[in-house]
């Protein structure tokens, strides 16, 4: 083609709602600039379904520019497509070949079901974040601001894990199905400040808590949700998640004989 | 209690107990290759025999031969648990191969465990069965020279049936008589299918190792800008390298040898 557009085949998971069966439905996405993005493509095909009177292919998307983390897509068996540390809303047509079949897919997991097509329900990473992902600050005066001196790699490894944007490509990755990374990377933005130390132990016991309980599978190691993450989140984070649990279930717990007592 | 029970419950609790009996497993591994260092000394056995006889009658031993099959038991039941939970965490399962970029042993344990508990099922059977309950195996008494240093070695029956061993001395000479476990090791790394078995599990162990190792310590949350270097070269060295060399070079260098008996 002289334009240097290019023709697709997509293999797209259609499902109406969550209680019905879903399939994979094949579509053409024809004339498709490779400076489009990927989620710029799938407006074109849904125009194209919208003109002849289909139901548009849903998925999630919100800022597309890398931010918001609401665009997820499997795409061609990777969370966010081929490239690297990148989102789906940055991913580029160049990125494929003319003439390539791509299969999409919604993120897969027990505590991700499928609201519609390609688009789940993440609210179990809010839940989590509810349980404790946060820092109880009273209302008053304004401390100065560099009241609490920290450390420039403390603060730079806290900022690190602070940019996960929650778009749970780490659990699509995860052969397990697992929220870890994402899980500590909550827990340790927090952790490593000081703002964080007085809900420290209570934090991580009730986050780790509540993964457990939206049915998240657990870790074994393979790096693959770090390979996948759109922030590059480290591994490292779980390992600081592990040594928290362990010494708030095991050593730390606070120094009274009854929990919501007070003495005899 | 419940507490503690909650506590090894959760998804991380669980992955404790997998990564503190498999690093047990692992320093077992180490004393095991030491002590089977004696199948490369050409002395007909005496010293390899001598140590299994030690092994089967030193108390403290016993204590930790048990917890060693106890971690053997706890981390296969926990693998078991937490892959079905693992499973379930993702019911519908994707239409395209996962691409991921993990390695192919950590995404393998299951399999590589898998062939290591069969292993260790058949090479228990085989040797520590045998020796503790059945009677297959003869006896050996060796007579060492202690001025000379010269040993004869001599097939022994014993007088009574539960006989086990015996050391006295008579005039310069020091009289071992122990089971002869060494026997069975050349007759069973004389069958080459047996060898090839040996062998193929000792590659399980090698890549099982190589990402177990390390997992563990980053499971405990013990990494560390210095250490964890230190650990993934042991990992990969130690654990995936020499050791299974090792192991593995026993039913070789046995088969090499009854070829030219």
């Amino acid at each position: 083609m002289s334009t240097g557009n290019m023709n697709l085949t997509l293999k797209v998971w259609r499902q109406k709602n969550a209680q019905s069966a879903g399939k994979m439905v094949t579509y053409k996405a024809e004339n498709i600039s490779p400076d489009m993005s990927f989620l710029e493509m799938l407006d074109v095909v849904n125009e194209s379904l919208i003109l002849k009177g289909d139901e548009p292919i849903h998925f999630d998307h919100d800022c597309r520019e890398g931010i918001c983390g609401m665009c997820s897509l499997y795409i061609n068996g990777r969370p966010h497509g081929p490239k690297r540390a990148i989102t789906t809303c940055q991913l580029h047509m160049r990125s494929f070949h003319d003439g390539e079949t791509i299969t999409i897919e919604p993120w897969r997991a027990a505590a991700f079901p499928v609201v519609k097509d390609l688009a789940v329900d993440r609210s179990a990473f809010d839940r989590i974040q509810q349980s404790g992902g946060f820092v109880s600050v009273n209302t008053g005066g304004v401390p100065d601001a560099n009241e609490i001196a920290i450390p420039k790699v403390i603060a730079d490894e806290a900022f690190n894990s602070a940019t996960c944007i929650g778009c749970g490509a780490c659990v699509a990755a995860c052969k397990n199905a697992s929220a870890m990374l994402f899980v500590s990377a909550k827990i340790s933005q927090l952790a490593m400040l000081p703002q964080g130390q007085p809900e420290r132990w209570s934090r991580v016991q009730a986050m780790v808590a509540q993964m457990d309980a939206e049915g998240f599978g657990s870790c074994t190691n393979t790096g693959a949700c770090e390979a996948e993450c759109p922030k590059e989140i480290s591994l490292t984070n779980i390992s600081r998640m592990n040594n928290d649990y362990f010494s708030a279930k095991l050593f730390r717990e606070e120094h009274v004989h009854e929990h919501g007592t007070s003495g005899e | 209690m419940s507490e503690f029970k909650q506590t090894f419950n959760s998804s991380l609790g669980k992955k404790l107990i997998m990564a503190l009996t498999g690093l047990f497993l692992c320093t077992f591994l180490i004393v095991h290759l030491g002590g089977n260092l004696f199948l490369f000394r050409d002395d007909k056995g005496y010293g390899f025999n001598v140590y299994a006889n030690f092994l089967a009658h030193f108390p403290p031993i016993e204590v930790i031969a048990y917890l060693l099959y106890l971690c053997i038991i706890v981390h296969s039941i926990y693998a078991l648990v937490l892959t079905i939970n693992n499973r379930s965490a993702r019911p519908v399962t994707y239409v395209a191969h996962n691409d991921a970029p993990a390695s192919w042993s950590s995404k393998n344990m299951g399999i590589l465990g898998s062939i290591l508990l069969l292993f260790i099922v058949i090479h228990m059977g085989d040797f520590w069965f045998t020796y503790k309950f059945n009677n297959v195996l003869g006896f050996k008494e060796y007579k060492t020279n202690l001025v000379t240093g010269d040993r004869t070695v001599t097939d022994f029956k014993p007088g009574y049936a539960d006989f086990e061993n015996s050391i006295s001395t008579e005039g310069n000479n020091e009289i071992v008589r122990v089971k002869d476990l060494h026997a069975r090791v050349v007759w069973s790394f004389s069958h080459l299918w047996y060898v090839v078995f040996y062998v193929i599990a000792m590659g399980a162990v090698s890549f099982h190792l190589v990402h177990g190792f390390q997992s563990a310590f980053q499971t405990l949350g013990w990494t560390h800008r210095k250490y964890t270097p230190i650990v993934k070269f042991i990992g990969t060295w130690l654990f995936a390298v020499i050791i299974p060399l090792g192991f593995a070079l026993m039913p070789i260098v046995y088969y090499i040898q009854s070829l030219s008996k």
